[in-house]
């Protein structure tokens, strides 16, 4: 029954939203047959939420004090994505033996990164307490820093001198430290290892080199045929990665470090050219315009390419040996190629922060000093092969047997820019995706592409 | 006998004035009874609709302090939103997928639901085991079958392969529109022939009858008698229909994705302003497409006369 409560209590808040915009079944929906009990029970969990909402107003006198001066302590909750791992449970537990009066709670979101943000983002408006330490996508940092949906971090008690830089950067906004970083993710450029012995190249650290390479494979017996390089390239977050991946790899950058865009520039020009030429000239085939992270990867496996921009989780899967990857052991990786040298990855991962509308935030802090600790990092790499933020984890050479593609992964992170810092980032994103597609698609130039995409972006980044 | 005596007595004029305050009681009972699901409705349906109307007024402006980054949000009441929704020029295409993603999936519903009807009211054997295997779609959720299409009209998925070609469904054109097409057909043709079949059992035996014993063909049986006697139930389905495409929501999103063109809805655009945190310009939208589904219902009740109320089968001249 208590269960059942719950689960309508946040149908009873999602379901006012929904009727707000009309999206979904509106209770009216076919002939009225929703039976009265239920209408009831939505009613009274919707009473419950103001109730709820009102609570947590009224508790907020520590959480106007940031984490730094707290000395409230007690116990807390994570607020994650879906657990797909299985493995987070068994860290809190470790903490929670230690901590018996400030226990840390999981609270699993979604998967999917859009209801995440949704999700965090209804709690923040409704000040509620329920969420304390927050797992962020580095790219939602900016907009809840600038709202102030969480709070400053004391920076000189986290070990961020031993992280990248670059991945430290992703918490930052405007010169505060606002997340500290749980792990990290960079592109990497998976080949096939075979093919390129047998016409005897190194990977490719340039385009021209890459494709160079692919006329002669394709000059082969078994490369008939194959296509050369594929990437993220639907129209989704994916494609912004891709392009801002491009840009910098040309020497360019979507978002200067002042924040102004620069996709008008000559550099900016050349990485969109090399995808829209690849597009052209049969480098990236046309199939790949509607790839997302599982597309490519299938292709990769099945064999179709030989040039795979992808993340490293493609690594294991790729390497199966139950017969569900045709290229096990035939492909190696190395860092993205970019247009006179090598590229520069976009970066992913994930953030913690603080909600300020939390309690006991003291015990949120050391939380994230625990959960975000070298050791922990360790072992989430072990278990779960995400990339920890630490460099010297990178050089371990126990992990580097387990991982053989860490010292290229350390490498392609160690260049890699964070994606743009914008408030906005959802209106920046759609800005860039928009013209990006346009220009790939072929049904805008490249010019013309580019222009609107600055026009765009300037105005998400200045929005209103 | 004792029902005999007391009808006399009830319809006698002495007894009338106690007869028409115990129908005033009846009523107030009946209010009293209705009041609680009256209240219900009112706060989760009244209440949210009058905040959205309230919200789509409300016209905010952001700016960033320069020196903390933070936030700064100024609001006041105004035709702001309303403003925007109508010069921007990204209301008419939405508009445009609504309504065309209406038409062309309810007409192609009706024809294979009406058919599917018309073979599910034979007798044959097998029939129960037809009758459910054509629910089947209808009982998927909208976000489960808009995946399962999302397979078929994968890249190196079933369709391209049983078709023989290299079409991108997923990329913007007139193969994205389609492709949802598809899929909602799929799924909702069987609503209306479900809706349809209930209709056609309780047209009588005797006027199908009547009209082999003055020889009229098939097709003139189903013109003159089947389809005028199925109308009250097919317009309430196609009713049903109208409605849910034009909000449709989960379909394209799932199946194509957010911020395709030529898919893209005008439940999507109001739901694309909310996720950037545009309450007022999502309303504003949301207020729209509310009115535009009301027009349309309303036009199509006067012009097809659906019987929504029960007032029971209208004869036509």
């Amino acid at each position: 029954m208590a269960r059942d409560l719950q689960i309508n209590s946040e149908e009873g808040t999602v379901s006012s939203l929904r009727i707000v915009l009309g999206v979904g079944r509106t209770p009216a929906g076919h002939g009225g047959t929703r039976p009265r009990p239920r209408a009831a029970a939505v009613m009274a969990a919707m009473v419950c939420a103001s109730v709820l909402a009102g609570c947590g107003d009224s508790g907020s006198s520590d959480s106007k004090d940031g984490p730094k001066k707290s000395n409230d302590r007690g116990p807390i909750t994570l607020a994650t994505g879906k657990d797909t791992t299985g493995t987070l449970q068994g860290q809190l537990d470790r903490w929670n033996k230690q901590h018996p009066a400030e226990k840390v709670t999981l609270v699993e979101l979604p998967e999917s990164a859009d209801q995440q943000r949704q999700q965090f983002i209804q709690n923040a408006q409704t000040k509620s307490d329920a969420y304390s330490v927050l797992n962020l996508d580095p790219i939602w940092v900016a907009e809840f820093a600038a709202n102030q949906w969480i709070d400053e971090l004391p920076a000189k008690e986290f070990p961020l001198g031993k992280m990248i830089p670059a991945v430290v950067k992703t918490g930052n906004y405007f010169g505060r430290q606002y997340a500290i970083p749980f792990n990290t993710n960079a592109g990497l450029l998976f080949y096939r290892t075979d093919l390129l012995d047998k016409i005897g190249a190194q990977p490719p650290t340039t385009w021209a080199e890459m494709k160079q390479d692919c006329a002669k494979v394709r000059g082969l017996p078994e490369g008939k045929g194959i296509g050369c390089y594929a990437g993220q390239f639907d129209k989704y977050e994916g494609l912004t990665v891709n392009f801002s991946e491009a840009v910098a790899s040309a020497g360019g950058s979507v978002v200067d470090a002042k924040g102004k865009a620069t996709v008008d520039t000559e550099a900016a020009k050349k990485g969109l050219q090399f995808l829209v030429d690849g597009f052209k000239d049969g480098t990236i085939p046309q199939q790949a315009a509607t790839y997302q992270e599982e597309d490519g990867r299938r292709a990769f496996q099945a064999g179709k390419l030989l040039f795979h921009r992808q993340w490293p989780y493609q690594w294991t899967l790729a390497n199966a040996k139950d017969g569900s990857s045709k290229v096990a052991g035939k492909f190696g990786v190395a860092p993205l190629p970019g247009l006179t040298g090598p590229g520069r990855s976009s970066l992913g991962g994930l953030d913690l922060a603080i909600s300020k509308f939390a309690k006991h935030k003291a015990t949120a802090l050391d939380f994230i000093k625990f959960f975000s600790n070298e050791e922990n990092a360790r072992t989430n790499l072990k278990v779960t092969s995400a990339a920890p933020p630490y460099t010297d984890l990178y050089d371990d050479p126990a992990l580097r047997k387990q991982f053989p593609y860490l010292d290229t992964l350390k490498q392609s992170l160690a260049s890699a820019t964070p994606r743009p810092v914008v408030v906005h980032y959802g209106d920046a994103t759609a800005a860039i995706q928009e013209s990006a597609a346009a220009a790939l698609s072929g049904s805008k130039p490249v010019d013309s592409a580019l222009a609107d995409m600055q026009k765009n972006l300037s105005a998400a980044i200045a929005e209103k | 006998m004792t029902v005999i005596a007391s009808t006399p007595g009830r319809t006698a004029p002495a007894s009338r004035p106690p007869r028409t305050s115990r129908r005033a009681g009846t009523g107030r009972l009946a209010a009293a009874l209705l009041s609680p699901t009256l209240l219900v409705l009112a706060l989760v349906i009244g209440y949210p609709v009058v905040a959205a109307l309230r919200l789509s007024f409300q016209v905010s402006t952001e700016g960033i302090d320069p020196r903390t980054g933070f936030v700064a949000t100024t609001s006041h009441y105004g035709m702001g939103n309303y403003a925007t929704v109508f010069t921007d020029d990204r209301l008419l295409r939405p508009w445009w997928n609504t309504t065309s993603f209406a038409l062309a999936s309810v007409s192609l519903e009706v024809l294979i639901g009406v058919s599917m009807a018309l073979v599910m009211h034979r007798a044959f054997r097998g029939r129960a085991l037809v009758r459910a295997a054509v629910l089947v779609p209808w009982a998927i959720p909208t976000a489960i079958s808009g995946m399962l299409w999302k397979w078929i009209f994968n890249s190196q998925g079933v369709a391209n392969e049983l078709l023989g070609t290299q079409v991108l469904w997923s990329s913007e054109g007139f193969h994205a529109w389609l492709s949802v097409v598809i899929a909602d057909t799929w799924k909702t043709a069987p609503f209306i022939g479900l809706l349809v079949l209930a209709g056609l059992q309780i047209i009588p035996g005797e006027l199908y009858e009547a009209a082999r014993v003055d020889g009229a063909s098939a097709w003139r049986v189903f013109w003159r008698i089947t389809l005028p006697l199925v109308r009250p139930a097919l317009v309430v389905a196609v009713l049903f229909r109208l409605l849910d495409v034009l909000r449709m929501f989960d379909l394209p999103y799932v199946l194509v994705g957010p911020r395709k063109h030529s898919v893209e809805t005008l439940s999507m655009i109001a739901f694309n302003e909310m996720t950037n945190l545009r309450f007022g310009s999502a309303a504003a939208y949301a207020a729209v497409l509310f009115v535009y589904i009301a027009v349309v219902a309303l036009a199509f009740v006067k012009l097809f006369g659906a019987d929504l109320l029960g007032r029971g089968t209208r004869s036509e001249p």
